[in-house]
This record gives C-alpha cells, structure tokens and sequence, in this order.
C-alpha cells in the first residue's frame, strides 16, 4: 500500500470506466491510496465484447485485468460491496457491509442501468434486460427452454442482443422498436432500411413503430401487445430500450443531477462538489449522456489530469462508431444526418450485395463531414480520419466510397499519409506518431505487440485494421534497410558482403563469419554466404558442406520421407536413345521411380542416401553429368525442337539451347534460373516465362529477361531484339553476373527487377550501353566461373573421402534408414505421405 | 559409438545407438558436441542429422535447423524455437580419446 499521508481517492463503481481511471491514474503517479468499491461480484470486464460471451469466451477472458492486477498495484478493492451513503461534510462513504471510508477525492463511475419501460406485466417471469455478466447466465438459462423470443429496442444495444438470442439457438427471434426504423441515434432511414433487409435475410424478424402497450401471460411472458393492437407471441423478451445513469447516491448525497438522470459534470468533470468527480456513463456533460467507453476513457484522462493538477478538460466527445452486427458491417461517423443546405451527400447503394455508404462533405467540397456506411465498412478508419485531421478530399470524393476505378488502387499509402497527431485508437489515445514510433523505435512489428506496448487496439478494437496498416507502412519505409540484412549474425546485405568476401579474398563461411559476423551463423546465412562463395569462386561445392542446405550438401533434391532425387543434365531436353536405355537400367536397378520433369529431363526418385554415389558412378560411366536440380543455379534451357525438324522453325533452337545450358552450367546464382530457346514465335519452349528466354526471329533472336511461372508469374522482357547469337551471349554474360552480385538471397530475376529503380531501362542501359563501366568486370567474372565448372558428382564419384559422406549411420554405413517406407502407385514406388 | 573425424566440423551425422537414431552435431566453432534425437517431430523425418547448426540471440543459443521446413530447434534444451509445441529430446555426449560416447536420456 502507498504510505501514509498521501491523499486518499476513492472510486465507487468497478466498471470499464472505473477500471480504467485506476489504470490512467496509476500510469501517471503512485502518491494516491486507491480504494475500489463495487457492487458485481467480479472485477471489471469488458462490456463491449459482452456478446462474445455467448459466442465462447468465459467471464475470465473478459476481465480487464485479474484480481492480481489490483493488488499488485496496491489498490485496496472491495467487491460486492455497494456504497450506500456518501458523507459530504465528513468526506466518507459508507458501504453495505457497515465500512466506512475517508476521502480526499472521490471518483462516481457508477455507470448505468438498463432503462426499463413502465409496461403492464414487465415483472413477469422471462423479461430480462441485457446489461451484465449476471443477466446474460439468466438469458442463456431461460433461452434453453424458448423456442421465440423479442428484443425491445433496436438500438445499437438491443441488435447486439438479438444476435445473442440467435447465437443461443433460438429459433424465431423478433427486434421490437418504437421509432419507424432502426438505430435511428446513428444512421439515416436509407441505411436503415438496407440494415434491416440484411438482417432480416439472416433470419431476424423486424417490428418498427410499434409502442409495446402490455406484456401479457400467466405468471410468464407469452405475449406482447402493441398500441395499434398487433399481439406477437414470444417465450421470452430482453429490454435493451436504452440506459438510466446510475445517479441515486449523488442525488442522495444532494450533488446536481439532471431533469432526465445524470450526475451533472463540468468540462474538468467535476461535479457540484469539487472534491467529488463522476466519469463514464452516469456523468452528465452539456446535457449529454455519453453510451459508449471512448469518451468514458477520455473522462478518465481528465480526472487523472485534474488530481495532478494538469490542465485537461472534456469538451465533448466524437460518436462516431464501428461495429459489426450479427455479421453486418455498421458505421456511423462525424454528422451522419447533416443534409442540405449545409452539405452535400454521395450515396452509393448496392442492393443487391446490402452494401450502403453515404458521405456528407461540405458545400465547397473540401472537407468531409460525416456518413454512414452499412455492409461494407472497411473505409470507416480512413473517412473518420479525414473528418477528424480536416484533410482535404481528393477532386473526386467519391472515391472515398467507391474505390479508385480505372488504373492502380493506392493501397496503403492512406493511412500514412495522416498527420502524425491523427488519433487512431480514439479509445486508449493513441496517435499515428505514436504507432509509428513504437514500429521504429521500439521494433514492433505485430498487432499483438502493439496492444502491449500502448494498447492501442484494445478497447472497442474497431481502429485494429488500422494499426496494422500502420505497422506494415511504417515498415515498408524501413524495407529497403530491413530486409537487406542478411539475418542476426551479418549486418550486411548480399551486394555488401560479396564485395567485402571478394576484396579481402575469403573464401569459407568460418573466415567470412570471424571476419564480418557475429554468432555462430544459422540456416540463413549459411547458406547465402555459400553462394557468395560459390559465385565468386565456383570452388567444388562439396567442400563448402556443412553450411549448404541439405540438397547442396548431398547433391541431390530430399524427397518426402528423407529419400533423395536423382537428376543428370540432359541439355536442351535432347537424350539419346542409349542414354534413355541407361537411365531405364539404373533406375530399374536401384528401385528409382521416374518421371519427365517440367524442365525436359528425366528424374529418379526415391533413392537412398548411401546408394547416391553408386548410382552416379553407373551414370558416369554413362556419359552423364550433373544436372544441378538441387542447387541454386541453372536448371535447364527448355527447347522446342527448332528449325532442324519444324516446318516453322527460323533457327536451331536446340542446338542454341544446349550452348546456353553448357556454358552456364553449375553457376551458383541467389535463386535458381530456368530458361528457353523456342525457335519461331509460337514460343513452344515457353521462354517468356524464365529467367531468361530466347526467341528466334527472321533477322536473329530476341532476347527476354526476368520473366517468372510459379507463384506469381511474370512474363519476361525484351532487353535486346534481333540481335546475333555472340551479342547475345555477351549480353546473358553480364546479365547474369549483374544479377549475382546485385540480389538479395534467394531473390529470383522477375523480383530482382521488379525491386530495381529504373527498372527495365536502367537495366538495359547497365548491359546493352556499360552505363554503369562495369561491363568488362562483369565479363571477366562470368569467364572465371565458366572455366572453373566441374561435375561436382563425378568429384565425389572419385574421392572416397567424399564417398564416406553418403551415408545415414555413421557406425553402420552399410545400413540404410530403417523408418524409410514407399508405397506404390501406378506399378511405381512413391514415398509415404506425411 | 563413433569417432571425432566421422561428423563434419560445424555440421552433424546421425548413428544408431541401442537401436535409436541419435543426430550427433560437432559444434567445431564453439569445440562442443551435442546430441539430439534425429526424428524431427514436424512431420516425422529422420532428418535432424543432415540439418545445418548454428546460433540464435544474444545468449548465442545452440540450434539445429530441419532441413524440410526450417524448424529450429535448441541444442541445449530440445526446445523448438520457432514457437511450435513440438519438443526433441536431447542426449548426454562425451568425447574422450577422440571417441565420441553418447549416454541415456
């Protein structure tokens, strides 16, 4: 507890409000003694996600914060104890259980009750309010026995009912309302209408204009009877027809409390005794009763401001809100109703799909005012924005409703265009600067990590998508710098620390780590660093093992259930029928199943790790080679079968394809890079879906870059257009080391120029015009690594030391992994499912 | 149930001990050893072994990566650290004699 002689503050009430004004209070300064008072049985919980108490969450998950919470910060609570009596002139009040509290300031946070109408009958069994914990056990309880039910109030309170009495099971629920529509304090009677026809396709039945005249049964409700004579059965009815402020004690006590309820409140929050405050829903401010905890918080701030003495004051408080409503997005924000001649209004109505938004912007179209948006309320945050900063709207305001048409939509760049004073999360006060900064400063990159660090997000939760615009904006603009780290133990980028590997001449992963890292390395540096090496030295990739993932480190692609894939390169897709019959041998030897791949050759699966190098020594002998399916570097240059067969064909595509494959072979590059060679514009072999592509033409061949299948796919682009096979060959040479020492790991060529400023044209202007003089640099490099290709499985075919590396048991080579099962498929093996 | 020359310095080999799967991982840049079950509980690959080693944070944690699907694991403690329930279970390891011996659980 705070020691003695600080000023005591007492709070009576223990709701969201109360809580949070101990919160706030807390946040700020530890020389006040806070006692708690209230009434519930349980500490404060979350009243605005009350439904989801029907929906799976337990009154636990609702709390605010646990018991623990108060008693670890020395707040002496008393639960289930109601203040009975404040004494003003001895400055005490007096509880239930005959406590009686000194105070030097004292808080009325005691919220409100539900407003339940004087109507005949409204004491019989099964009319219920819905307004706590309590009285949603007692709805859940009798609803297991109803089969229809009503809800009298079509407010925003009562609709969050109806859907609890759907959630509930019950079978014909029924919303009774007095005005002629629905959430008439909020939206406008189009947007009404369209709410209702939306709810009303979810199963809910509407009664407007109807005046509830009695509650009719015997002993239990089993009717009601309206003023225009209509009777509607029902087994049971939850009034939610507004809120009452709780102001008996202050009345009792003789504070000034309004004509219709409310204890009545200055801008400091104040009330006609200046040692007593009152905040959130009992607090009556210019004559306005506030419903909801946004401005409950604010008042809160207020009060904590005022005991130390700041300056804050209340000065009413933006209704706007968010909420979804038995699955149907509802908005209302700044003026919703503000019509000629003081605005004008864009409606958009989709009846079809029950989406309605209308915006209210000024006479002059400047400034937006206010709207409503119904079915679809995903612009809510940014229009609330533009009402609350006065941001400017754009010539065409009504794409603030419709979306940008025509062209690019300008996805996330809104939200960062605020002003950084912008409130985001109007409950909890937090700002756009202050999200961004939390991003920057405190390396928050999630939503869940936001919430922590300034609770932004957890109170009504409607700015969350906001949030996390934010957080993925403000690190955006960080990108470039992020994500061109390698990982935690290289602060460089790859085109860094290529150039540093490459000055100073090192050449293995444990010298580059000692030299320029920290740690002992992990799964992604490993490996890019191996392709550094690889791509500045192309030494035998053996040697580099460990730190190459597995494919690299076995030469072969690992297959599910720990087998391998065995691929020889078969360049331009041309084998010969004595290499098709040897393939059909070793595969049958060795149990293999195979398949054509993707990339016109031939691939053997399932083989085990210890049979690899065997299996490669027959293919050897063969006259085969490595194919390099598992390494980041060239696949295959794909061909159609060109001027030599096709009566189409311009040039020889295969033969060129196979010059192109050879001379690149083995390359280490940041991400694989596939090719083609098609022979005429038909394009058979798909060359503007690779890395790079070539397409004969009467004149030459066109050369394509950077285009991508897969994921995403991209076609490629003409980087150079009739131009003879030398050329072109000079023109890939630089290319490709462009791209090798320019990358970021395993960034493919389609992404590479996506990310690269300038684009095409700066790339054309790099390779065909040597803007950037390092054209003979890149030629020079590219020849080092041509002339130093090797097979790197006819290296191991010949090295037993290397040979001793295939195996899965070190104490027992001859072993294989005895878990490794296939089963079969079409008269083939296949490996087991996972 | 091995020597120091068959694991790779900085990298990992897997031997069968009383009948289990054993990844043995020659931590050379730190001179230690460890030993963890070779069965990444993922997806139930024998495959722990083959996985490439390293170190996370700033207390430089001793880690595997599965080589499937990248899950990492403690060396020190089993533990998963890409915050997956799935745990492996580590062994007791000595070296003497150039000797790799591994003990129970």
């Amino acid at each position: 507890m705070a020691p003695q002689g600080n000023p005591t503050v007492v709070v009576i009430g223990n709701g969201m409000v109360g809580y949070k004004f101990c919160e706030k209070l807390l946040a700020k300064s530890t020389a006040f003694n806070l006692v708690v008072f209230g009434e519930e049985p349980r500490v404060a919980y979350d009243r605005v996600h009350l439904s989801e108490y029907f929906g799976g969450k337990t009154a636990d998950d609702l709390l605010m914060a646990p018991t623990q919470w108060y008693h670890d910060n020395g707040i002496v609570l008393h639960l289930g104890d109601a203040v009975q009596e404040i004494d003003r002139a001895s400055q005490t009040v007096h509880a239930r259980s005959g406590l009686v509290q000194p105070y030097d300031y004292l808080i009325l946070a005691t919220g409100s009750s539900a407003f339940v109408p004087d109507i005949p009958g409204v004491e019989k069994k099964g009319v219920m309010v819905y307004r706590t914990i309590e009285d949603l056990d007692e709805i859940k309880a009798y609803a297991a026995t109803a089969r229809s039910g009503a809800v009298l109030g079509g407010g925003l309170l009562g609709l969050e009912a109806a859907k609890a009495l759907l959630d509930l099971g019950v079978e014909d629920a029924h919303v009774v309302e007095f005005a002629p529509r629905l959430m008439p304090r909020q939206i406008d009677a189009a947007g009404s209408a369209m709410l209702q026809s939306k709810l009303e396709a979810l199963g809910l039945k509407i009664h407007l204009s109807k005046a509830t005249s009695g509650i009719v049964g015997d002993g239990k409700i089993e009717s009601l009877h309206f003023g225009d004579g209509s009777v509607l059965e029902v087994d049971m009815l939850v009034i939610s027809a507004g809120i009452r402020p709780r102001d008996e004690l202050a009345k009792l006590a003789g504070l000034e409390v309004g004509m219709r309820g409310g204890i009545v409140v200055n801008d400091e929050m104040q009330t006609s005794d200046s040692r007593i405050f009152a905040i959130g829903e009992c607090a009556l401010h210019s004559g306005m009763i506030y419903g909801l905890v946004a401005p409950g918080y604010d008042m809160a701030e207020v009060v904590v401001s005022q005991l130390l003495r700041g300056a804050r004051a209340f000065t009413g408080y933006d209704m706007s809100s968010k909420l979804k409503l038995i699955g149907v997005d509802v908005a209302s924000f700044g003026d919703p109703f503000i019509a000629e001649p003081h605005s004008r209004s864009i409606v958009f109505e989709d009846a079809h799909n029950g989406v309605y938004k209308r915006i209210n912007i000024s006479p002059d179209g400047k400034y937006l005012l206010g709207g409503v948006l119904i079915g679809d309320a995903e612009a809510y945050n940014m229009l609330l924005q533009t009402v609350n900063n006065k941001l400017v709207l754009p010539p065409h305001p009504e794409d603030l409703i419709l979306g940008a048409r025509g062209g690019e939509v300008d996805s996330g760049a809104g939200v960062m265009s605020l002003p950084d004073e912008a409130l985001v999360c109007s409950c909890e006060a937090v700002t756009k600067g202050m999200i961004c900064d939390a991003v920057t400063e405190q390396g928050i990159t999630t939503v869940d990590a936001m919430k922590k660090c300034n609770k932004a997000g957890t109170g009504c939760g409607g700015c969350v998508p906001m949030v996390k615009d934010l957080i993925n904006g403000t690190l955006t603009a960080q990108g470039a710098y992020i994500k061109n780290v390698l990982c935690e133990h290289f602060d460089y980028s790859r085109q860094e620390l290529i150039d540093l590997l490459h000055i100073n001449d090192i050449r293995s992963y444990g010298a580059a780590l000692d030299r320029f890292g920290a740690g002992d390395g992990c799964e992604v540096c490993k490996p890019a660093v191996a392709s550094i090496l690889s791509g500045l030295w192309n030494e035998l990739i053996v040697k580099q093992n460990v730190i190459q993932d597995t494919n690299d480190r076995y030469l072969a692609n690992i297959q599910k259930g720990g087998s391998y894939s065995v691929m020889p390169r078969m360049a331009g897709g041309e084998v010969s029928p004595q290499q098709l019959m040897a393939i059909g041998r070793i595969a049958e030897k060795y149990n293999l199943y195979t398949k054509i791949t993707g990339g016109q050759r031939i691939d053997m699966f399932g083989a085990h790790v210890s049979d690899l190098p065997d299996i490669w020594e027959e293919l050897i002998n063969e006259g085969f080679e490595s194919g390099h399916a598992y390494g980041k570097s060239l696949r295959t240059v794909k061909s159609c079968v060109g001027s030599t067969w096709c009566r189409f064909g311009l040039h020889d595509s295969v033969s060129f394809a196979i010059e192109l494959e050879n001379r690149y072979k083995g390359i280490r590059s940041p991400h694989k890079m596939k090719s083609g060679v098609s022979g005429c514009v038909r394009e058979c072999a798909e060359a503007q879906a690779k890395d790079f592509g070539v397409i004969a033409t009467e004149k030459g061949w066109n050369l394509y870059v950077c285009g991508n299948g897969g994921a995403k796919p991209q076609h490629a682009q003409l980087l150079a257009a009739d131009i003879d096979k030398e050329t072109l060959i000079k023109y890939l040479d630089r290319f490709i080391m462009f791209y090798i020492k320019t990358a970021d790991p395993l960034m493919r060529t389609a992404t590479w120029l996506n990310k690269m400023d300038g684009g095409l044209a700066y790339l054309k202007n790099v390779i065909i015009n040597d803007s950037l003089g390092i054209c003979v640099d890149l030629e020079a490099e590219i020849e080092l690594l041509i002339k130093n290709y090797h097979c790197e499985w006819k290296e191991v075919v010949e090295n037993p030391e290397l040979r001793k590396q295939f195996t899965h048991f070190v104490n027992a080579p001859k072993a294989k992994d005895p878990t490794m099962e296939f089963a079969e498929m079409r008269g083939q093996k296949m490996s087991k499912a996972w | 149930v091995c020597t120091i020359a068959d694991v790779p310095a900085d990298g990992g080999a897997c031997a069968l001990v009383e009948g289990e799967q054993v990844a043995i991982f020659n931590f050379a840049r730190r001179g230690e050893w460890y030993a963890t079950q070779n069965l990444c509980p993922h997806k139930q690959q024998m495959i722990l072994a083959r996985g490439m080693i390293g170190s996370t944070g700033a207390a430089c944690e001793p880690k595997v990566a599965c080589p499937y699907h990248k899950r990492t694991f403690s060396l020190l403690t089993g533990e998963c650290l890409n915050g997956d329930e799935c745990s492996i279970q580590t062994y007791p390891i000595k070296v003497e004699n150039e000797v790799v011996y591994i003990g129970r659980a």
